[in-house]
């Protein structure tokens, strides 16, 4: 009896100890990680490993193989491109939890702010991340923009990047300034006033975009769609797409310049 | 010659000249005349014009044949495959192919293959229905390894290396983006979420009352990257604060500044005047924004912080 005790028990043992390697062995996780994973059994850290590991990897759609050695330290670009790659995306999940209580309209736009504190649970703090974090990005575009200006880094062949990313520093003040509106308190309704009232100063066309944006003359509820659509959609769309193009220039205009 | 050209031509259907030359050819490099092969490709008897002219060819050696004279075919094959280390099947077929091209006997090519001395043979070999051309009986049975200094290939072009690949960069110091680079990355990510979700905890964004077309706070103020342009409209006419500046030197300058700064240093030491100018940019704005964002109140007058209090909404929750 005691004997047939301290087998089983050995038997269990040996199942729980070699279950997470016949289960890297499986089809099914074989068939979610591509070989050279290393989460696949027989992975050595090897630099054939290492390769393989970007290469059969979605990551490579963002890096190469292999990266120059002082653009890994982190004191070269201080990560700000990555850090506003990564706040974009913060942003987009921060934000689609925000639309699920939103609605753009002069009547429940105030309220479904404030039972944001009230009635949802996390609300406060997904409204404060959205917030600071739109801020953070707005931050880190701009030191990054410094960033590749010290080091020369738009000196060709990379000037055309620098053009992209003047239009994404651009598209991120849109995105905010556009997201600045929704809440529509007082200080939405009238930092939005004087900023599109700047706008307007612009010859020729300036009349004609103020109206284009604002739905009309002034802000009104139309105005609140209208940002609303170009702050959920339409700027977002537009600037990974810019992104993309970003990125992949990096990639083809010979990676991070330098050293200096 | 002339005539037998022509014909050749007509019966190939290739143009004379090309017939010509390739008939020169090959007849150099059979050893045999020029006529004998148009001859041959012509169809026709060979002229007895002009004595052939002596084959270069080595002389048959059918005379002293002691060892190869008695080997039989198979004999000559399996004694080929030793030598090369191919098996004899392979060898009889590439001697009878080489043999038939070449119009000489499959024995006599064996026999080189295998180094032995050709084995005289009564009739040629059965095997080798050797060109059809009469002076072919002289020169054929000897075989005829390409004389020397004859190529059977030809150059067609020269193609220099660096047409095809151009090698321009140098080699530089690089490393696995894994695990270097991503662990870098990821370190970054954690902390900037720490630090995101630390100032969501402490700090509340702003919500005033509900939007009030009636009520204009005093001061209204543009969302804080816009206060430096704000700051300007004070100072200048709006075309030039609100369009001139930010449209023209803010964006069209920015992005012109590579096809300005045509200066292809990096070092900081040796750009030092568009690192000045840059800086200058940079704190002529934050100065802008600086004084737009805490040192303006009511009516956009200018306010000391530590005396009025800072109009600064943004920041509401954290003031207070
Ligand atoms: C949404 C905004 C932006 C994102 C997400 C972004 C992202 C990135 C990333 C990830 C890199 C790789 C190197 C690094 O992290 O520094 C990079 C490089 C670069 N970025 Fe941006 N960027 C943005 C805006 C800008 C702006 C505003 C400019 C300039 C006006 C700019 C110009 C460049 C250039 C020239 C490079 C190449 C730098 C080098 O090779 O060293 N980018 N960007």
């Amino acid at each position: 009896m005691a004997d047939d005790k301290a087998g089983l028990l050995e038997r269990v043992r040996e199942s729980v100890t070699t279950a997470p390697s016949k289960m890297r062995k499986s089809q099914f996780w074989e068939s979610v990680f591509r070989p050279g994973s290393p989460f696949r059994a027989g992975y050595t850290d090897s630099p054939r490993g290492r390769s393989y590991v970007i290469m059969n990897n979605v990551l490579y759609h963002l890096h190469p193989v292999k990266v120059k050695r002082h653009g890994v330290r982190l004191s070269y670009t201080l990560c700000l491109g990555g850090l506003s790659f990564f706040l974009f995306i913060v942003l987009t999940i921060t934000g689609i939890f925000l639309m699920f209580y939103y609605t753009p309209s002069e009547e429940r736009a105030y309220a479904d702010i404030e039972a944001l504190a009230t009635s949802v649970t996390f609300g406060t703090l997904i409204r404060n991340m959205h917030r600071w974090g739109a801020h953070l990005m707005v931050l880190t575009v701009f030191l990054h923009m410094s960033r590749v200006f010290y080091h020369g880094a738009y000196k060709p062949p990379r000037e055309f990047n620098w053009i992209i990313g003047v239009v994404l520093l651009l598209l991120t003040l849109l995105l905010s300034f556009t997201g600045y509106l929704l809440p529509w308190d007082q200080l939405a309704l009238w930092a939005i006033t004087v900023g599109s009232n700047m706008g307007a100063f612009a010859p020729v066309i300036g009349n004609q975009v103020s109206y284009v944006l604002l739905a009309g003359v002034q802000i009104s509820g139309a105005t609140l769609l209208r940002f609303y659509v170009l702050h959920v959609l339409f700027l977002p769309f537009v600037i990974v797409i810019f992104m993309a193009v970003h990125f992949w220039r990096v990639r083809k205009d010979g990676g991070i310049s330098g050293p200096l | 010659m002339e005539e037998l050209i022509a014909q050749a031509a007509a019966a190939t259907g290739y143009p004379a000249s090309m017939v010509e030359r390739s008939a020169a050819a090959r007849a150099k490099a059979e050893g045999t005349t020029i006529e004998a092969v148009l001859a041959g490709w012509a169809g026709v008897e060979v002229p007895a014009a002009g004595a052939p002219a002596p084959a270069p060819a080595q002389a048959p050696a059918a005379s002293a044949a002691p060892a190869g004279a008695s080997m039989s075919l198979d004999d000559l094959a399996s004694a080929a495959a030793e030598k090369s280390g191919m098996p004899a099947k392979l060898l009889m077929r590439s001697a009878t192919a080489k043999a038939k091209a070449q119009g000489v006997a499959v024995e006599a090519v064996l026999a080189e293959m295998a180094g032995v001395p050709v084995p005289t043979i009564g009739a040629p070999a059965a095997a080798a229905p050797a060109t059809a051309a009469a002076p072919a009986a002289a020169a054929a049975p000897a075989m005829a390894p390409a004389p020397e200094g004859v190529r059977t290939q030809r150059l067609l072009t020269v193609v220099k290396s660096k047409a095809i690949q151009q090698v321009k960069t140098e080699p530089v110091d690089k490393v696995n983006t894994w695990p270097h680079l991503v662990a870098a990355e990821f370190v970054a990510l954690m902390a900037m979420t720490a630090f995101l979700l630390v100032l969501s905890v402490i700090i509340n964004a702003p919500l005033l009352e509900a939007a009030n077309f009636n009520l204009t706070p005093n001061p209204s103020k543009a969302p804080w990257y816009f206060l430096g342009l704000q700051e300007l409209l004070s100072y200048f006419d709006p075309q030039i604060a609100g369009v001139l500046i930010p449209g023209l030197i803010g964006l069209v300058g920015l992005g012109a500044i590579p096809y300005i700064d045509r200066n292809p240093a990096t070092r900081p030491s040796e750009r030092k005047f568009a690192i000045m100018m840059f800086t200058f940019f940079l704190m002529g704005a934050a100065t802008l924004g600086i004084i737009g964002s805490f040192f303006r109140g009511p009516g956009f007058n200018f306010t000391y912080p530590w005396t009025d209090g800072v109009f600064f909404d943004d920041l509401l929750d954290w003031l207070e």
